[in-house]
């Protein structure tokens, strides 16, 4: 694939556009007119239930003259780039915090910040729906390392985005949301179209905030930009209420600044680095476990010097997937409950447990009474509360992860004496091989298209997933060598990540790197109204969904642990997902036999522009190695008898 | 590059869970790491902790829905403005084992408006004050109790008697057991506040947060 992603053109504006292209699924935008006229309540389009029309009806009677003032029917500047309102202020504070690209979906009370955006240089592009747009921002901001952004209107607006943010935060994933408000004088009325955004949001965000005033409203959004960049990454939200952003404002917002209180410690206490490091050096089976601390920091380097300098293996967890090198003589890959049998045996047997930058989730640790029960724990993060959250550290060391690695580069005295350590890594990488069966006279395996799209792709090839066995087959089964190639939905594991994930790494990465995604037929479904946008907007990504007709984890755990009862995980019939793909204007393919494999993705790989590979394997495959939810990491099973 | 279907591969192998290496320690379900032979229990322990905060809109939900989402048990909450403006200390009494204590400190010391949190050492100055409401049938008896409680009689009527008692929280629950005999109709509890003894700071805080 060498397409470029065409940017969206500044000049689009997605609810002029809308009506003539039919593609968008932004046609809703269509009766914004009215919406502007005079909010909240002629937004005639929706359906609403008796009671509310009448307390919408009232509102706007009694408080239409307020909401005349501040809604204006022209727009209430000329969108010259002068800040002349509070929307040009949050368009100019974005532009300050070099943002290229939003992601995005109009709407009412939003509709002032999308016409500041009117002659701006950053690309928005319209997608199919914000848990959409939420997901794209979440990938943006991992290939980037810079936050991804993404808009919304008031009310379904913003809580279509909830599923992304709380992904997000799941993975402190840098993301800035933008949603718009109903007017101030209407909030806490039930206006149309309000929701208590910050309310819902709160839970699910790093932070969030209410803008309250024209004036700061731009200062607001470049503290949530350096809160959503800075420290522990995650996301935030700026809720921007109508009359804020049609308010006045002149004054450019300068640069993004983290408030007062948000103040995360660059390197660890000296008199730590020490103690932990005396132990690292003593220790005779030591590990290091690369959590995604590690690449969000940019310290992937640091800590392969450290790794190798020091003979230490190293298993990750895996948002951590490409932080080190897969195909290296240290590496052991992930662990948890999918993670590889050489990584858990490791991870049980250690003396000393290196843990950088991760919060020791269940699917890592398993029951945390049987994880690395023998080893000192040296836990780096610059969130002190993680520290001995789950699992206790010995030597908590708070601060940046590759600023702590290199403290303790320079405490290490000597390396481990751990010969005999890295030998026995050596013997369980060939003793517990991830291998599969594939004859050929069965249906195709996964794990092979996998293989084969690794092979045939490059080293820097990006990947993202939905949820499920497929994700799991796309983590153990592709060759991952570099940090930010692997773009998956961890803590929240939401199924619907792949496709607008895809769109979002794409716009983020190099021209010249490929984007892939795996996806599951149930995840795929759940968004991949996406293509649309991928096509409309040029976006060379190829999807390979693993078709098992079914939602195949869960019918994995069906016959492990509910006596094979499959209940609501089977699908009798799917849509043919190559012909799905071409009705959205993309390129669809099938693969059926082995004969095709290669073929199929050569073409599909090399086609610019969106295209969909429905690759029909066994529907009867499981992911293993597995520890069940709550087990013993050193008791993986390798089959299904062995749970 | 094409990829070799005859090569037989029979699935995944490797010793089986009984075959493989053990390790011979355990962690607790705290995860501590802890003799295997001997289960300690970490007793919950009640304590105060105080924090520092911007007062701003959403800064009591913000405190109160992260005790609820992360399951702290929380027996008191107070909030009020303190000598700065624009500053209020808001007082938690919680009882939690100590990871949890120490998880709750750090997890409030996240938010953004919470400039300072400190948990109070064991002798803090501490009070609360109730406000009781008794049946008025015996109004001298009820006078006593009061006065032995260093208390204040606020409202009496013929059908009811309204006091105060401020103290700490033993004298409170003592003082609510002595009323019982007349019938309580209603009680309103402050919760605890609390200030660190002696010249000792509740919370550190620079001049940009005063
Ligand atoms: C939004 C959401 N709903 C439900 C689930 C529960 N769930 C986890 S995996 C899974 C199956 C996914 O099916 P599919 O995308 O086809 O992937 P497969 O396991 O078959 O590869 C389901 C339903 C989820 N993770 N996310
Ligand atoms: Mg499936």
């Amino acid at each position: 694939m060498s397409g470029e992603p065409k940017p969206a053109s500044p000049g689009t504006d997605p609810a002029e556009a809308a009506p003539s292209d039919a593609d968008t699924a932004t046609t809703d935008t269509t009766d914004s007119d009215t919406t502007e006229v005079a909010p909240p309540d002629a937004d005639t389009g929706e359906t609403e239930t008796a009671e509310s029309a009448t307390a919408a009806a009232h509102t706007a009677e009694t408080a239409a003259p307020a909401a005349d003032e501040t809604d204006a029917t022209e727009p209430a500047d000329d969108g010259t780039g002068e800040i002349e309102t509070g929307a040009d202020a949050v368009v100019c504070a974005l532009e300050n915090a070099g943002v290229e690209h939003l992601f995005g979906v109009q709407g009412g009370a939003i509709m002032p910040v999308y016409d500041a955006l009117y002659h701006s240089e950053m690309a928005h592009v319209t997608m199919a729906h914000e848990q959409g747009a939420a997901h794209a921002a979440d990938a943006y901001g991992v290939v980037s390392g810079a936050p991804g952004v993404c808009m919304a209107t008031s009310g379904p607006g913003a809580t279509n985005l909830v599923t992304g943010l709380a992904d997000a935060n799941m993975d402190s994933d840098p993301v800035v949301a933008l949603t718009g408000q109903v007017p101030t004088d209407f909030v806490g009325s039930d206006a149309f179209q309000e929701t208590d955004t910050i309310g819902v949001t709160g839970p699910v965000t790093k932070a969030n905030f209410f803008a309250d005033d024209a004036d700061d409203v731009g200062t607001d959004v470049g503290t949530a930009f350096a809160l959503a960049a800075g420290g522990r990454q995650g996301p935030t939200l700026v809720d921007l209420p109508k009359d804020v952003t049609n308010g006045d404002a002149s004054e450019d917002p300068g640069e993004p600044r983290t408030p007062s209180t948000h103040d995360p410690p660059e390197t660890a206490a000296p008199d730590a680095v020490a103690a932990a490091a005396a132990v690292l050096a003593a220790a005779d089976r030591p590990v290091i476990l690369a959590g995604g601390g590690v690449v969000k920091a940019d310290a992937t380097a640091t800590l392969r010097a450290f790794a190798t300098e020091h003979g230490i293996p190293v298993v990750t967890t895996m948002p951590a997937v490409g932080a080190f090198r897969e195909d290296h003589d240290l590496a052991l890959e992930m662990a948890g409950m999918h993670g590889t049998g050489y990584a858990n045996m490791a991870v049980t047997m250690t003396d000393c447990l290196l843990a950088v930058g991760t919060r020791f989730d269940d699917r890592l640790t398993g029951g945390v009474e049987t994880f690395a029960p023998d080893a000192a724990i040296v836990h780096v993060d610059i969130d002190p509360a993680e520290i001995s959250k789950n699992v206790e550290a010995d030597h908590p060391l708070v601060g940046d992860a590759g600023a702590v690695l290199d403290q303790l580069a320079a405490a290490m005295a000597t390396s481990p004496d751990a010969a005999a350590w890295r030998e026995q890594c050596r013997q369980w990488k060939q003793e517990y091989p991830l291998e599969y069966a594939a004859p050929a006279d069965e249906p195709v395996k996964p794990q092979y298209v996998v293989e084969a799209v690794d092979d045939a792709t490059a080293d820097d090839t990006i990947v993202t997933t939905g949820v499920g066995q497929h994700q799991m087959w796309a983590c153990q089964y592709w060759t991952y060598t570099e940090p930010r190639t692997w773009v998956s939905s961890h803590g929240l594991g939401t199924m619907g990540y792949g496709v607008p994930a895809a769109i979002g790494a794409r716009l983020a990465a190099e021209d010249d790197q490929d984007v892939v995604c795996f996806d599951g037929d149930g995840s795929f479904l759940m968004t991949c109204q996406e293509l649309s946008v991928a096509v409309r907007e040029n976006v060379d990504v190829t999807v390979v969904v693993l078709n098992n007709a079914a939602i195949g984890m869960v019918r994995q755990w069906q016959d492990a642990f509910f006596g094979e009862r499959h209940m609501a995980s089977e699908y009798p019939w799917v849509p043919d997902f190559d012909t799905l793909a071409e009705a959205f204007g993309a390129r669809g393919f099938r693969i059926e036999r082995y004969e095709e494999v290669e073929a199929v993705l050569d073409e599909a790989l090399s086609y610019d522009g969106p295209s969909v590979v429905d690759a029909h394997i066994d529907p009867d495959e499981n992911v293993y190695p597995m520890v069940p939810s709550g087990g013993d990491n050193g008791l993986f099973a390798l089959a299904e008898e062995q749970l | 590059m094409s990829r070799n279907l005859d090569r037989r591969r029979d699935g995944l192998a490797g010793p089986e869970p009984g075959e493989r290496d053990r390790p011979v320690g355990r962690r607790n379900a705290d995860g501590i790491r802890v003799d295997p032979d001997v289960e300690v229990e970490h007793d919950p322990r009640r304590t105060i902790i105080s924090a520092y905060v911007r007062d701003e809109p959403g800064v009591l939900a913000g405190v109160s829905g992260l005790f609820h989402r992360r399951q702290f048990n929380i027996e008191s909450l107070t909030v009020g403005p303190t000598q700065n403006e624009g500053y209020s200390r808001i007082t938690l009494v919680v009882e939690e084992p100590d990871p949890g204590i120490d998880q709750a400190k750090k997890q409030l010391g996240k938010l953004l408006p919470v400039v300072h949190v400190r948990e109070l050492d064991a002798d803090p100055v501490a009070r609360e004050l109730v406000i009781l409401k008794v049946n008025g049938e015996a109004p001298d008896e009820v006078h006593a109790i009061t006065e032995m409680y260093d208390g204040e009689t606020l409202d009496a009527g013929p059908e009811t008697i309204t006091v105060r008692i401020t103290g700490d929280e033993g004298k409170i629950d003592d003082a609510i057991d002595a009323y019982g005999q007349f019938g309580i109709r209603e009680i309103a509890r402050t919760g605890q506040a609390a200030l660190a003894r002696g010249a000792a700071e509740t919370a550190r805080v620079d001049e940009s947060h005063t």
